[in-house]
């Protein structure tokens, strides 16, 4: 393929010169692109990139980076890390063929986690583009991606919770009060999670004494994680603090990894560290990563490539260190990135699709902020499509009302919408638990809760 | 026996009112409340909402949906200028009104970056201002940013004393400057248009469920449009309930006196020596990203 490539609609010429600029004229309408100035200037415009990028070879994307080999170590890993033998299935297709090579019967679980690792960020991210909503839907549901520590997440028919338990003054009685509400749900299997509000040493450490403990005592199949930076993790680790997973916010550009502080070593050195207390119990999966939409852009760290393109790179960054967990926090961005309900649902089913692709255990924080036109209403239509495309997990936030980060996600309850309306269960050790402490029976649907309930004893 | 087997109306007392029968014959513990409401005394999370099957229940969906409504009313709420003006006028102080390159909110909410510059009119007027006013210590300005209740019932309360006080001190003020439509980055071009040596903004934070008027306050010493975040100080939360505005008065006099004194701004100006008469639980660290809300690496309250 050669650039400029051009395509003529009716009595316009549409030229595209590069295809970082093919990329982004292709993608869904969203206001973080316009604001970058990288979107299409029309909605023909855009058509007729789709239609050019369609016609564009999948072995393409290896020749041409978006961002070049030289400048940037996101681009270096993606492509030191390709897997020539696991791209052979689809190394002849084009883009748009690729995603009718992806809706046959036969493209099932098995071939696609084959293909994972043959897959870079940037093909991925082309083909979620010419793809419908329900494509999207589709092909993510065929997906099957399993991790582990304490439980395994990932299984068919599954949907696990992070219990997220934040208060804004790190307030342990408050946070614990949370902790109980939510397990009390039969929330919390695919993570404990606390995003502290002071990222120190000292906090994270009594934070994670706290869930330890409630781990031991009532003997939960699950994972704690206060969401400090990395740095801070390696070194409670260092004094000796009960670590599970260790957290990090990644983004799909060197520069913007930048200015979340961190490197690629860097990351590798906190996964070995985790690896080495061996606190996992079925598996040995100890890392968690949250992603999101335009967090390149926001940094000026973006290189000129759509928001779309750029997450989907954050997801080859996260699978170089096998994690548990890895979401995206698709509308806490704010409308300059995801304006409305419309976009926000958008791009959490393209992040979802293309990190399934990718091979990554993907979930979702479905969230929005007071200036988003967007509301409760609109998570639970993304809740929903999510749930039919098998997200691997979603968060629990009391009330769906984050009252340390002010924004709203999904609830306890809205778990068990979405397990009662799908049939979905929780992490099979998890399950079992929550039937053992009689919060549960048959799966998903909670019991009375007597006050004197082992987890309400003082 | 559990509590469920009780009544249902002995179940839900006051809260529930609304939907008060003389006997109700369902035999089923549906919908339940939590036996650790007691909890809730821990933090304000929306814990122990008890249930309608799975679901939440009526009361708590829409107690939920009122805390959204206010907070989108507030978000979309006019910026009242004029009522604005009069209570500065009430306090004898002047106000001019001005206009940043966005004129309506959904383009202020996707465009960041035009809320950070003045409308090319207002550029002009602004240049011929700083001639008759002359260069002088601070000046302060008002937008709506994401909250206009926010700027309309506490920008007065907390400038006229804050006003009085630097006066006081010899300091010379320009006329406030009311900006529909603002992000704090403004302060920087306007400050340097005047020469001014203080730049101070107050605008709307973001609205959350549990408040829908908190005002921001941020200054810069010797703005100018190179400033970042780090030359910024801030004041958060001035609201009757966070900081109230007597109390913000006070602590934005002394940090915008040591700012002088010590000829230092942002990052360089602690607050670590304020005196103990000030309130020590208000925030006033100058926030790595003020603009850059969005970042959940720092969950900064944003403007």
């Amino acid at each position: 393929m050669i650039f400029p490539c051009s395509l003529s609609v009716g009595a316009r010429r549409y030229v595209f010169s590069s295809l970082k600029e093919l990329m982004a004229k292709a993608s869904p309408l969203r206001s973080g692109d316009v604001l970058a100035g990288v979107a299409a200037e029309s909605a023909e415009e855009r058509v007729a990139a789709q239609q050019c990028l369609a016609d564009a070879p999948l072995a393409h994307f290896l020749e041409e980076p978006l961002i070049p080999y030289e400048t940037d170590a996101v681009t270096r890993l993606i492509l030191d890390t390709h897997d020539r033998a696991a791209f052979a299935p689809v190394a002849d297709l084009t883009v748009g063929a690729f995603r009718d090579w992806l809706l046959c019967y036969e493209t099932d679980a098995a071939a696609l986690a084959a293909l994972a690792p043959g897959l870079t960020p940037e093909m991925a991210a082309a083909v979620a583009k010419l793809m419908s909503n329900q494509d999207l839907i589709l092909v993510a549901s065929k997906c099957r991606v399993v991790t582990a520590f304490r439980n395994t997440i990932g299984l068919p028919g599954r949907l696990s919770v992070r219990l997220q338990p934040n208060h804004p003054a790190d307030d342990a009685k408050g946070i614990a009060a949370s902790i109980l509400d939510g397990l009390l749900y039969g929330c919390g299997d695919a993570v404990i999670g606390i995003n502290p509000a002071t990222d120190s040493v000292p906090s994270m450490e009594t934070l994670l004494r706290l869930i330890d403990e409630l781990i031991r005592r009532y003997e939960i199949p699950t994972q704690s994680c206060v969401l400090a930076h990395v740095t801070t993790a390696l070194e409670v680790i260092e004094r000796g603090a009960p670590v599970d997973l260790v957290f990090q916010s990644v983004a799909g550009t060197e520069a913007a990894n930048a200015s979340f502080g961190v490197t690629l070593p860097l990351l590798a050195e906190a996964r070995d560290a985790a690896r080495s207390l061996r606190r996992g119990t079925v598996g040995e999966n100890v890392m968690y990563f949250e992603t999101g939409q335009g967090s390149a852009l926001s940094a000026n760290a973006h290189h000129g490539v759509d928001m779309q393109t750029c997450e989907a790179r954050a997801y080859a960054v996260a699978r170089q260190f096998e994690p548990l967990l890895v979401n995206t926090v698709v509308g806490f961005i704010g409308p300059e990135y995801l304006y409305d309900g419309k976009q926000i649902l958008r791009a959490g089913i393209e992040d979802h699709c293309a990190a399934k692709l990718l091979g990554l255990p993907m979930g979702c924080d479905i969230c929005y902020t007071n200036h988003a036109e967007a509301d409760q209403n609109d998570m639970d239509n993304l809740l929903t499509l999510l749930g039919v495309a098998g997200c691997t997990y979603i968060m629990g936030v009391p009330g769906a009302d984050d009252i340390a980060l002010g924004y709203q996600s999904t609830s306890f309850h809205d778990s068990h919408y979405l397990r009662q309306v799908l049939g979905l269960k929780p992490a099979p050790e998890f399950e079992a638990w929550l039937e053992k402490m009689q919060i549960v029976a048959g799966g998903n649907r909670l019991l009375p809760t007597l006050p004197s309930h082992a987890l309400l004893a003082p | 026996m559990t509590h469920l087997d009780a009544h249902p109306k002995a179940a839900f007392p006051a809260e529930d009112s609304r939907n008060d029968r003389p006997a109700n014959p369902n035999p089923f513990p549906c919908p339940t409340r939590d036996p650790w409401e007691a909890l809730r005394r821990r933090t304000f999370a929306r814990i122990a909402l008890g249930r309608a099957g799975g679901s939440q229940r009526t009361a708590s969906v829409l107690e939920f949906r009122l805390a959204h409504a206010r907070a989108r009313d507030a978000v979309h709420a006019r910026f009242e200028a004029e009522a604005i003006a009069a209570q500065f006028a009430e306090s004898g102080l002047a106000t001019e009104r001005l206009a940043a390159a966005v004129s309506d909110r959904p383009t202020f909410l996707m465009r960041p970056d035009l809320g950070r510059r003045l409308a090319e009119a207002s550029r002009e007027t602004l240049r011929r201002r700083a001639l008759e006013w002359g260069a002088r210590d601070l000046v302060i300005l008002v937008s709506d940013g994401h909250s206009a209740n926010a700027a309309l019932r506490h920008a007065a309360p907390t400038i006229v004393p804050l006003a009085n006080t630097l006066r006081a001190e010899g300091w010379t003020l320009y006329p406030i400057l009311l900006i529909p439509f603002a992000r704090v980055k403004l302060q920087d071009e306007v400050g340097a248009l005047l020469h001014a040596r203080h730049a101070l903004m107050f605008l709307g934070e973001r609205p959350g469920l549990s408040a829908s008027d908190s005002l921001g306050a941020y200054f810069t010493w010797r703005p100018d449009p190179a400033c970042t975040d780090a030359d910024r100080n801030c004041v958060s939360n001035i609201r009757a309930e966070g900081t109230p505005p007597a109390a913000a008065a006070r602590k934005l006099a002394w940090l915008l006196l040591e700012s002088a004194r010590l000829g230092i701004g942002g990052v360089a100006l602690k607050d670590d020596q304020i005196p103990a008469a000030l309130p020590a639980q208000t925030e006033s660290a100058s926030l790595p990203g003020i603009d850059e809300e969005n970042r959940r690496d720092f969950a900064v309250d944003p403007s």
